[in-house]
Parts: C-alpha cells; structure tokens; sequence
C-alpha cells in the first residue's frame, strides 16, 4: 500500500514540476513578447494559459485524493499540503503572465516610444526568482528557497524605481501616458509574479523543514526545527 | 479528578529478555495520551506496568518508579490497591457473559463489599451514563447479559465497569481495534468527554485515531521511548527520524 502511495507522491511531484515549467515558460515570454513586441509571442501566453488552467486542476484532485484515501503524516502531509499552495502559486503566475502579454498586445498598437525604465533587467530578476523557487521544490533544499525569499526585496525596489521614473514620465510627457501606464503595469505584474516566487519558497521551507516563515514569522524557528532531509 | 503518571527509569523484563528500556514519560492529568509504535515494541507491556498487571505474567518482573498522583506503584503498595484507582480497557470488549448489564458494571464494587443497593443503583446509572450506554441499555440493564450487546456497546460496558470504581487514571489498550467505524467513533467521542474526569493513557495501532483523540503521544521501538511530544508535533513534525518513518509507512 505504501509503495502505491509513494507512487501516488511522485506523481503529484512530477506533475508540479510540469506546471511549475508552463508558469514558468509563460513568464519568460510574456517578457519577451514585452520586449521585442511581440504579437505572436503574446498569442502563445494565452493559449498556454488554458493548459495551466487544466493541470492545476489535475494537481488539486490528485492531491485531495491522496489526502483522502491515504491519510498522510508529518513530512508527507507537509509535502502534499505544500504541492497544494505551490500549485495555486503557479496558476496565479499564469495569469500574471497573461496580464503582461494583454499589455503588450495594447502596447503593440501604439507608436513605441523609449521610457526610462529597465524591465528587461526586472524580468530577468523576476525569472530567475521562479526558476530558483522551482529548483528548491526540485532539491527539496530550504537553503536554496531562503535564497529565493532575499531575492524578493531587489524585485519591489525595482517596483518602486520605475513606478517613481513611470509617473514623473507621465507628468513631464502626457503624449506617452498610456506606453508609461502600459509599462507600469507590467512593471506591477512582474512585481506579483516574483510574490508569488516567494510564496513558493516559503512552502518550500515549511515542506522540509516544517517550519512556517510566512510574514516574517522568526526565522530562528526555522532554524531551531529539526528536519530530516 | 484524575492525577497525573510520572514514570522514571521504568524497565521490565520478560524472563531474561528485557522488554523495556529505562522509559521516563509523565501522563498529564486530565489529558489523553497516546502511545503508538509497531507490534512487540513494548506500549502494551508498558501500560500493563502501570497498573502492575505486568507481574502477574509468571517470570516477569519490572524496575524503576511510577507515580500516580502520590501513590508509589511500586514501592510498598498493594497491586489490588492500585488496581482500583488505575481503570482498564482491554483490546477485545469482555464483559462477564453470565451477569446482567447492570451487575456488570456494579462487579467491582460488589467484589470489594460493596452491598448498599440504592447506592449501586445511582453509581451504576452514573457509570453507563459516563460510557454514553444509559440510554440504549436503561430499561434492560437488570435483565439483559453484558454478552447479548453488540461489540461496540460491550466496549462501553466495559468502560463503565471500569468508571464504577471511580479510578483516577483510565489506561485503554487498543479499545477500538475490534470496533466498526461508528462504534470506534462513540468511544473516541467517549474518550474526549471522559478526560474531564479521568487521566487517559491509550495504546493504539491507528494513528489518525491517537491523532484524534490524544493530547500528547509517544512513539515506543524496540522497548524504548524514542519520542514524546504534543501530538500535534508527532504527526506533523517529529523529531526523531525513525518516528517519522513510522508514521509515514516507511518503516523498517
């Protein structure tokens, strides 16, 4: 019965990696259709969205199922509990995804004009805060998710720089109003894209160590816990 | 009111092989504790020392100090003594097959010379009140045999023969491993009411069950305590590796 169950474990896992790889596919081009402008590439966001839509489903029943008929305990429960909130994390980061590719399809219709801001410099920032969050998942190693939670500061300065550079663009330009609105969103998007990153790690960190370090909770707590992996 | 278990450097024997390992633990008073681990690791024998049934298996013998309240169990104390504060609830429901429901539970009084009718009446009622039985046995306890109830209401009866005797310290071992779901229920709710009034130590195989009823639980391997903690912390987020492994199935 176990080995079904442990099956049943690596099946959620597996699952999870694969839509951790659509959100993760999703960000990177909704990025580069903000980028190079790209129409077809925002086309591809939305299409993918319906398949991350469908596997978080699958991820949820799997996961409520495996709760239901095996009664997980302690690290297993833990896992599964986390699968569950990494999943929801990752759909949102879908529609985030989506959120950006609408604004560059906006975008695409207006005359380009240069804005003083660096989202390619945020995306990347924001990218790699999902891959690493995903890498702890992979790992299963809290260290790595920490390294994820430190990352999330960077992201909300680069926020607030291009909020501050974005309104002041407004003010001083009118004419390009709507491109800095445009920006400011994505710029807002990519800010709750690297949250939701941050979520991920966080579960991470209660999966193996069994500690909760959401809202700043004492991260000695985390530390004093005495996880076996 | 129950009182509390305080056992220290308890170890047991079986013969030349010793079963328990220099267990120290406390069952607190008024709570549930649970305690869990895989067969022939040494929970059984561990109640049955609390209550030194233990020594009644010829060639046994057991070490150490167990408290219960103020009483030393193993220090000067006679075992029958003891045996009345301390309750307990065997695997297999066993009421006497020959006697009524009502004298069932009156048994133990009447054994200790207990004879004042009036008074056997209210503690009986109180007694199958307490197991949640008086109301489906009220009218037929004086007539009808402790056998001719189903599994999970002789449990019960069980349960208020116990309670009759107004022990402080209820000990259960794996009191629903015979019982159906609903039946297993009834006690589990049972036990959550009981612990206002009595200690509870239960050794059970079903670890949602300890994980229901229990406040503090211990994982006992090989004859040791390899972990005590809130229950909540064992099922969620042992400390001990092996604990862990045998919650998650991995074991062995």
């Amino acid at each position: 019965m176990r080995s079904r169950f442990q099956q049943g474990l690596d099946d959620l896992r597996s699952r999870l990696l694969r839509m951790g790889g659509l959100a993760e596919q999703a960000v990177d081009r909704a990025c580069q259709a903000f980028i190079d402008r790209d129409l077809a590439r925002c086309h591809l966001v939305l299409e993918g969205e319906t398949q991350i839509n469908a596997v978080e489903r699958e991820i949820d029943e799997q996961a409520f199922d495996l709760l239901a008929m095996q009664q997980p305990m302690a690290v297993d429960l833990r896992f599964i509990l986390a699968v569950t909130k990494i999943n929801s994390d990752l759909e949102r980061v879908g529609d985030q995804a989506v959120n950006i590719a609408e604004r560059v399809m906006d975008m695409v219709e207006l005359p380009q004009v240069d804005l003083p801001v660096d989202i390619p410099r945020m995306a990347a920032a924001v990218s790699a805060m999902v891959r690493r969050a995903l890498e702890s998942f992979i790992e299963g190693k809290a260290e790595l998710a920490q390294a994820v939670l430190e990352m999330d500061n960077v992201v909300d300065r680069m926020r607030d720089e291009a909020f501050i550079a974005l309104v002041k663009e407004m003010n001083e330009n009118p004419a390009s109003t709507r491109q800095a609105l445009d920006t400011l969103l994505v710029a807002r998007n990519l800010e709750r894209v690297a949250d939701h990153a941050t979520n991920i790690a966080e579960d991470v960190i209660f999966w193996v160590r069994g500690a909760d370090v959401r809202h700043g909770a004492d991260m000695l707590s985390a530390e004093e816990s005495t996880g076996t992996h | 009111m129950g009182v509390g278990v305080k056992v220290d450097r308890l170890n047991a024997w079986y013969g030349k092989t010793q079963a328990l390992y220099d267990i120290t633990m406390e069952a607190q008073a008024n709570r549930a504790t649970a305690l869990i681990g895989p067969s022939g690791c040494g929970k059984s024998t561990f109640v049955r020392c609390l209550n030194r049934m233990h020594e009644t298996v010829p060639g046994s013998r057991a070490s150490g100090k167990v408290q219960i309240g103020n009483l030393d169990v193993y220090n000067g104390t006679a075992a029958v003594h003891i045996r009345r504060r301390i309750g307990m609830v065997f695997q297999k429901p066993n009421p006497f097959p020959t006697m009524s429901i009502y004298d069932n539970v009156a048994a133990g009084l009447k054994l200790n010379g207990f004879h004042n009718s009036k008074r056997l009446d209210e503690i009986v009622e109180r007694s199958l009140k307490l197991a949640a039985l008086w109301e489906e046995v009220k009218d037929t306890a004086k007539k009808k045999s402790g056998a001719s109830l189903s599994g999970g209401q002789q449990q019960r009866l069980c349960i208020a023969r116990a309670l009759a005797v107004e022990p402080e310290v209820l000990l259960m071992d794996e009191p629903c491993s015979a019982l159906d779901p609903i039946s297993t229920g009834k006690i589990e709710e049972l036990i959550y009411q009981l612990k206002e009034k009595f200690t509870i130590v239960i050794v059970t195989h079903n670890m949602q069950q300890a994980s229901r009823v229990a406040e503090f639980t211990g994982f006992f391997l090989l004859g040791k305590l390899i972990e005590f903690d809130k229950t909540e912390r064992i099922f969620t987020n042992p400390s001990d590796k092996r604990t862990e492994d045998y919650i998650t199935g991995r074991f062995g």
